[in-house]
């Protein structure tokens, strides 16, 4: 028998949809130290049942981590190369971290990835047959504007559906994921393919001034990086220092105790999942304006999941995201050397993903009992 | 050809009849996940693992075939393995309380990628992928060479029929047994199911387990019931639609059945319409109308769907 909680509503079962009313490790109201153990104790666990899937199919586990580390952060331009793949994955990060906090279950994030590469897209064509003079300080924020819109409208969508009909929304956003990206494929081989592209999927290029300048000289290093710190920042603030942040947290601690104080749940249900998405949409948008400067078919492979997963093992923390996502940005780089190295297929990096956020999960329950 | 051209030819002669003979096809692997799902969902476990568990299933079910030679062989290996992993879903969620919404997209993601590794250890990267020669339709005297009926209903492989006389034995089994009875107290009242001596947990475990068998099964209709090989995510997105269905059908094993054929025919249909309208409709925005009805089939009945009225929180016993 437990002491009664101080909250009687807390007590009562949540007359909610489907989607609502789950307790989460992290809607304690303090993190002990236990709470940044986990991470590396799942890290330890899957890299150890990496090694056991590598040994089966015949490498040399070290061989292949030792590939790995060095693929992701062995020389100036591996580090670089991480970078460039960590800054997608925060982004996705930072709006599943907002939607996750206010427990709207956005699996989203691969689709408002693609709908905000393909409103940056627009935004840049349409600023090159219309404004072709704009300086860059006008245009980029205008690429980041139509990212943030595009993705936050489409995740808008499956908010609407879940605050006016209770349709639950991680099926609704993983549907959209496939849409999404059959939409971009749609437009890559229609009708934003650039004539002059060969015959690949991809659009022509948008206004120069619309894309993201490089830090590094003849590197992939842009811009994007630094707005996906800023962006960190900026969430945190919004979070934890702000009333609609207040809100949110408290929806998604416990809805029916924030409904009884007052706060307007399904308005915060709806602003979370449109910020999530527009925070995913700017994934997209540094993927097109940074690196790309056109929108291609199948340019994420996997950034929003690689982006849910950090999200978690960040604890759901817009700063503790921060090292999640380099290390994540580090597997998807380092696993391409590796599996030149000893020829193994690169999905064992997702199986190892996996397994970490599985243990954190799974392990929270050990921190329930030992935190009482 | 526009659209509109090709839609009235799909409606005639031996294409419509090549069209509902699909449509029943490829409602069977919705329906036989979906109908595991009942069992889970009424336990108040909301399994998103099902995506997961169906790729397991085909993939084992062909290596169990493949290597076998049996084609049970290979079902019962593919059930088994989906079996295995969904008491890994059981431990998580039921044992240590991890959040349902959580877990499951998580296993999916592990899964896929777990599938695709061993698809590459097994079979190797060649550009053939290694085939099996799959459940063969049946013949039946006199019912398979009706008319119409014949092709649609009568000429369909020995799953296809396991997959619809399994509704009526989940409906018997969920409404006129004990254990049926047990599943949907614990799924509306946990706290009230385990006063009178019903094992919660143990419950929970049970469903979610054959939800996993089903699924299992449902993923090895795919490869040994319908392609003959495996190909990587050959599940497609099968598993949420499932899921879907089971809301779209309110726990009821007759309504999943009638969403199921729905999902099958809007499936087989727009199948149809990608190779008759070649270069001229763009395939891609045929192949999002599945994903779309999905998405208006659960607006229309989410609010009033209702459902277990436990489902998504674990148990706490004290």
């Amino acid at each position: 028998m437990t002491t009664p909680p101080a909250n009687p509503a807390a007590a009562l079962p949540e007359p909610l949809s489907v989607a609502g009313g789950v307790k989460l490790p992290w809607h304690r109201a303090r993190t002990s130290l236990i709470g940044f153990a986990l991470p590396l104790g799942g890290l330890l666990v899957a890299f150890g049942i990496g090694a056991i899937m590598l040994a089966a199919s015949g490498a040399n586990p070290l061989v292949a981590y030792q590939a790995l580390f060095k693929g992701a952060f062995g020389s100036r331009n591996n580090i670089i190369e991480t970078l460039v793949k960590s800054t997608p994955i925060l982004f996705v990060a930072l709006g599943v971290t907002f939607a996750f906090r206010c427990s709207v279950w956005n699996i989203g994030s691969e689709g408002q990835l693609h709908i905000g590469a393909v409103g940056a897209t627009l935004a840049g064509l349409a600023m090159k047959s219309l404004t072709p003079n704009l300086p860059p300080i006008l245009a980029i924020p205008i690429m980041i504007l139509g990212g943030f819109l595009f993705g936050g409208l489409y995740a808008s969508f499956a908010g609407v559906l879940k605050v006016k009909w209770e349709v639950n929304e991680v099926i609704t956003t993983i549907m959209m994921n496939f849409v999404a990206i059959l939409f971009v494929q749609y437009l890559t081989f229609g009708p934003l393919r650039d004539p002059a592209a060969n015959g690949l999927p991809m659009s022509a290029y948008i206004l120069e001034a619309a894309q993201l300048a490089r830090l590094v000289a003849r590197s992939r290093l842009h811009l994007g990086v630094v707005l996906a710190v800023v962006a960190a920042v900026l969430v945190y603030i919004v979070l934890w220092k702000t009333t609609l942040g207040y809100q949110i947290r408290a929806v998604g601690a416990n809805p029916r105790a924030a409904k009884h104080a007052g706060i307007n749940v399904p308005r915060s249900v709806f602003v979370a999942m449109v910020i999530s998405g527009g925070l995913a949409g700017l994934a997209g948008m540094s993927e097109v304006a940074g690196l790309h400067y056109r929108l291609l078919d199948s340019f994420s492979p996997g950034y929003g999941q690689a982006g849910t997963v950090v999200a978690l093992l960040g604890n759901l923390h817009p700063i503790a995201i921060i090292p999640a996502a380099l290390l994540f940005g580090g597997l998807i780089t380092g696993a391409d050397t590796m599996a030149r190295t000893v020829q193994v297929s690169t999905t064992i990096i997702t199986v190892i993903q996996g397994i970490m956020v599985l243990f954190v999960l799974g392990s929270q329950f050990l921190v329930d009992k030992l935190e009482g | 050809m526009t659209i509109w051209e090709i839609l009235p030819q799909l409606f005639q002669g031996t294409v419509f009849i090549g069209l509902l003979a699909a449509t029943v096809r490829m409602a069977t692997p919705l329906l036989i996940a979906g109908l595991g799902q009942i069992f889970a969902q009424s336990s108040g476990v909301l399994d998103l693992s099902v995506e997961g568990l169906m790729l397991v299933g085909a993939f084992f079910g062909f290596v169990g075939a493949f290597y076998t030679g049996n084609l049970w062989a290979g079902v019962l290996s593919g059930m088994i393995a989906a079996a295995v992993v969904s008491l890994l879903m059981a431990f998580l969620t039921v044992t240590l309380r991890a959040s349902q919404m959580i877990v499951g997209v998580m296993l999916v993601i592990m899964l896929a990628g777990l599938i695709t590794f061993f698809n590459k250890l097994i079979f190797g990267t060649g550009y053939i992928p290694p085939s099996t020669e799959g459940f063969q339709p049946l013949h039946f005297p006199v019912l398979s060479d009706l008319p119409f009926v014949g092709p649609v209903l009568f000429q369909q492989n020995l799953l296809v029929y396991i997959a619809f006389l399994l509704a009526p034995v989940v409906a018997v089994i969920m409404y006129r047994t004990t254990f049926g009875l047990q599943i949907r107290a614990v799924g509306e009242y946990p706290r009230a199911a385990d006063s009178v001596g019903i094992n919660v947990f143990k419950t929970q475990y049970f469903a979610i387990l054959i939800g996993g068998l089903f699924a299992g099964l449902g993923g090895a209709f795919l490869t040994l019931g319908w392609t003959g090989l495996y190909t990587d995510i050959i599940s497609a997105g099968r598993g949420w639609l499932a899921i879907a269905l089971v809301f779209f059908g309110k726990w009821n094993p007759y309504r999943l059945a009638m969403g199921a054929i729905l999902f099958g025919f809007v499936n087989a249909l727009q199948l149809r319409m990608q190779v008759m309208a070649g270069q001229q409709v763009a395939y891609q925005i045929m192949s999002m109308l599945p994903y779309l009805l999905c998405i208006i089939v659960l607006t229309m009945v989410s609010r009033k769907a209702g459902g277990p009225a436990n489902l998504c929180i674990a148990y706490k016993r004290e």
